[in-house]
C-alpha cells in the first residue's frame, strides 16, 4: 500500500477532527474493486463505493453525521472511560493498550452515545466504534448502553445501536461477559417501556455483540455484505475442518435465514430510518 | 482412579499403599497400622496440594473425565426425573438435557448441558457444546416451568457453544441471545450453578437467574484459557497464564461480586466423591430455593436486573 493510500485508510478510521483537516484531492482505494476516488467523493457516497457498492467501516462520527439532522447531536455520558480494573497482562498490559487506543483513534472507548433528531425524528444513537481494539465490547459499551437505556425510557425517544464489533474485551475477562446480560436486562426495561428498539449489524459484528443486544432489535438491520455471527469464520473453518461457502455470515445469508428484518444501503440509511421512526408513531 | 499430571504426589502414593496392601496380603505381616499412616499421608499431601492449586489446575479439574456431569447430579438429588426432548422446531440437542424432577417433594425444572460419560457418548452429546436448538429448547422448558410456576435450576458447564456451520445458519448468536433476554424476565426463581465449565456465550445462554453460584472447581469466563492464549499471545503456550490473568476461578469470580457464592467440593475435587457433592449441592439448592420463594416475582425480576446492571468497572472523569 503507497503511503497516500495508507493516509487515507486511517483518515477514515481516525478522529473526525483530524479528517476535517485533511486537504482535499488525497485519494482512497477501494478494497473490493480497487477503484480510486477522492475522499471528498468518498464521503459525499457515506464512504461506500460508487462503482461496486463496498461499505467502507467508518466510526460513530461518521455515522452521526450521515444520521443526524445537521450533524446536530448532543453526545451523551461522554464522561465515562474505560479502566484496567483486572490488572490484565497479555504481550502488553491492558493499561497502555487502552492509552495507545485512545491515542490513535482520539476516542475513549469503542462506544459514542448522541442524542438528536433524524428527519425530526428523536432517536439516541448508541455507536460502536472499531477503530477501538476492534469495536470490543467491554464495561464502558455495556454501561453506555445501560444509560442510553435509561435516558431512553426518561425522555420517551426510540433506541438504536449501530454494532461493529469483534465481540467481548477479553482483557476485561468476565466483566466483559457479563455486559452480554447486563445490555440484555436493561433491554427488557426499554421493551416493558414500549419504545422501539433498532439494532443495526454492520462489518462485522460478531461474538458476544452478536450474541447479545445486537440480535435483540424489535427491528434487525444491517448494511449490505456485512459480516454477522456468533462464531468467527476462522473459528467454525477450523472446527468443521471445510471451506466455508460463498457469503456465509453476510448480512444477506443471515437475511435468508430468517434473521434479519431487513438490509438497508448506507445511503438510504436516513430516509428508511426516517420512515421506520415515523410508523411507530403513527 | 485417574489421576491428572499435577495429581502425581497422590497417584504415587495410591499405588504404595496397593503395594503395601499386595505385600501384607502375600506375607501375612499385620500391615492396618501402616496402611493407615498411608492414607494419613495422602489426606495431607491432597489437602496441601489442592490448598495451593493454580487457576489453570482448576481448569483442569473442571474437565476432569471422573467428575460428575448434569444428569448425574439431577439422578444423584432428585427422584422422579422425566427427560424432556426436543426444542420444538429442529430437532433434540443432545449436548443440554432438562425436564422435571421432585427434590425432595418439589416440582423444580433442571436444564443443564451434559458431556458425554465415554468416547461414543462425548460424541453424541457433542462434548457439552450446545446448538441454537439446544438454547431454544431450554427456553421451551424455562417457560414450560414459569407457566406452572415450577423454579428453575441450570447446571452449567460447557467449553462454549457450538461453532459450526448448521449453528451459525440457525442462529446461535440469535438463540442465546434470546435466551439471556428471556430469563431475566421469567417470573419464577432461578438458579444456576457452573459446575464444570463455564466458558462465554454458550454458559451465559442459560445463565441468568436470581442466584448465580460456582462450585468450587469450576471457572467461569469469556473465553476459554488456551483461546485467549492463542489469540492474545499468539500461541497455546501461555494457557496457564492466561487462566492467571483472566481470574476465572470461582474465588475471583465471587470476590468480584460476579456470582453470589461458592460451594465447596470435597477434597481432591467433586469427582472423588460425587455423592457427598451431590448431597452438598442438594442442601445449598433447597436453601436458596427457599430463600427465593420469600420475595415476590416483581421484586425478583428487579433484582435479577439490578444485578446485572451494576455488573461492570469503568471511571467517571
Ligand atoms: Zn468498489
Amino acid at each position: 500500500m503507497s503511503s497516500w493510500f495508507k493516509r487515507i485508510k486511517q483518515g477514515i478510521q481516525t478522529s473526525t477532527s483530524e479528517k476535517k483537516e485533511a486537504p482535499d484531492g488525497l485519494w482512497h482505494k477501494c478494497p473490493n474493486c480497487k477503484k480510486t476516488s477522492t475522499v471528498r467523493d468518498l464521503k459525499e457516497h457515506y464512504y461506500v463505493c460508487d462503482k461496486c457498492n463496498y461499505h467502507n467501516r467508518i466510526n460513530s462520527a461518521e455515522y452521526f453525521e450521515i444520521l443526524f439532522d445537521n450533524n446536530e447531536f448532543e453526545e451523551l455520558f461522554s464522561n465515562i472511560y474505560p479502566k484496567d480494573f483486572l490488572g490484565f497482562k497479555d504481550l502488553k498490559p491492558y493499561g497502555a493498550r487502552l492509552i495507545d487506543a485512545q491515542k490513535k483513534s482520539g476516542l475513549k472507548d469503542a462506544m459514542r452515545v448522541g442524542a438528536g433528531k433524524v428527519e425530526g425524528n428523536d432517536l439516541v444513537v448508541a455507536c460502536m466504534d472499531f477503530a477501538f481494539i476492534g469495536g470490543s465490547m467491554g464495561s464502558v459499551v455495556g454501561e453506555k448502553i445501560a444509560r442510553s437505556i435509561d435516558h431512553c425510557i426518561a425522555h420517551k425517544m426510540p433506541l438504536m445501536i449501530i454494532s461493529k464489533s469483534g465481540g467481548a474485551r477479553m482483557m476485561e475477562s468476565a466483566f466483559s461477559l457479563m455486559q452480554m446480560a447486563k445490555t440484555s436486562a436493561k433491554l427488557t426495561q426499554l421493551a416493558d417501556a414500549k419504545l422501539p428498539y433498532i439494532s443495526l449489524m454492520t462489518d462485522p459484528t460478531t461474538g458476544g455483540v452478536t450474541a447479545s443486544f445486537a440480535m435483540l432489535g424489535d427491528l434487525n438491520i444491517a448494511e449490505p455484505k456485512a459480516l454477522i455471527g456468533f462464531a468467527g469464520p476462522r473459528v467454525i473453518k477450523e472446527t468443521i475442518k471445510k471451506d466455508l461457502p460463498e457469503g456465509f455470515q453476510s448480512a444477506e445469508f443471515l437475511l435468508e435465514h430468517g434473521f434479519l428484518d431487513l438490509i438497508i444501503d448506507r445511503k438510504e440509511m436516513k430516509t428508511r430510518l426516517a420512515t421506520l421512526l415515523e410508523l411507530f408513531k403513527k | 482412579m485417574q489421576f491428572l499430571d499435577f495429581e502425581k504426589p497422590i497417584a504415587d502414593l495410591y499405588d504404595q499403599l496397593e503395594k503395601l496392601k499386595e505385600n501384607g496380603a502375600k506375607s501375612g505381616v499385620d500391615v492396618t497400622a501402616t496402611v493407615k499412616e498411608y492414607e494419613q499421608k495422602i489426606s495431607t499431601t491432597r489437602q496441601e496440594l489442592y490448598d495451593h492449586l493454580t487457576s489453570y489446575q482448576k481448569v483442569l479439574l473442571s474437565r476432569h473425565p471422573d467428575r460428575p456431569y448434569t444428569l448425574a447430579y439431577i439422578e444423584k438429588m432428585c427422584t422422579n426425573f422425566v427427560e424432556l426432548h426436543g426444542d420444538r422446531n429442529v430437532k433434540d440437542d443432545k449436548a443440554m438435557v432438562g425436564g422435571f424432577a421432585e427434590l425432595d417433594g418439589e416440582t423444580v425444572m433442571f436444564i443443564g448441558q451434559q458431556k458425554g460419560i465415554n468416547t461414543k457418548m462425548r460424541q453424541i452429546r457433542n462434548f457439552g457444546m450446545a446448538n441454537p436448538e439446544g438454547y431454544r429448547k431450554a427456553l421451551r422448558l424455562m417457560k414450560l416451568a414459569e407457566k406452572f410456576n415450577k423454579p428453575i435450576v441450570t447446571l452449567i458447564d460447557t467449553p462454549g457453544a457450538y461453532p459450526g456451520l448448521e449453528a451459525e445458519e440457525r442462529g446461535q448468536g440469535e438463540a442465546i441471545a434470546r435466551n439471556i433476554f428471556e430469563m431475566v424476565k421469567l417470573r419464577v426463581p432461578v438458579i444456576c450453578v457452573i459446575i464444570g465449565e463455564g466458558a462465554s456465550g454458550g454458559a451465559l445462554g442459560i445463565g441468568i437467574g436470581d442466584r448465580i453460584l460456582m462450585l468450587e472447581n469450576s471457572w467461569y469466563t469469556v473465553i476459554s484459557p488456551e483461546n485467549c492464549s492463542t489469540i492474545l499471545w499468539r500461541s497455546w503456550n501461555f494457557k496457564e497464564k492466561a487462566a492467571e490473568e483472566l481470574k476465572l476461578t470461582s474465588d475471583h469470580m465471587s470476590r468480584f461480586g460476579l456470582v453470589d457464592g461458592v460451594i465447596k467440593e470435597p477434597l481432591g475435587g467433586a469427582h472423588v466423591n460425587p455423592d457427598e457433592m451431590a448431597v452438598i449441592l442438594k442442601q445449598k439448592i433447597k436453601e436458596t430455593l427457599a430463600e427465593l420463594k420469600k420475595i415476590d416475582a416483581d421484586t425478583r425480576i428487579e433484582q435479577r436486573i439490578d444485578k446485572f446492571s451494576n455488573m461492570g468497572f469503568f471511571e467517571e472523569r
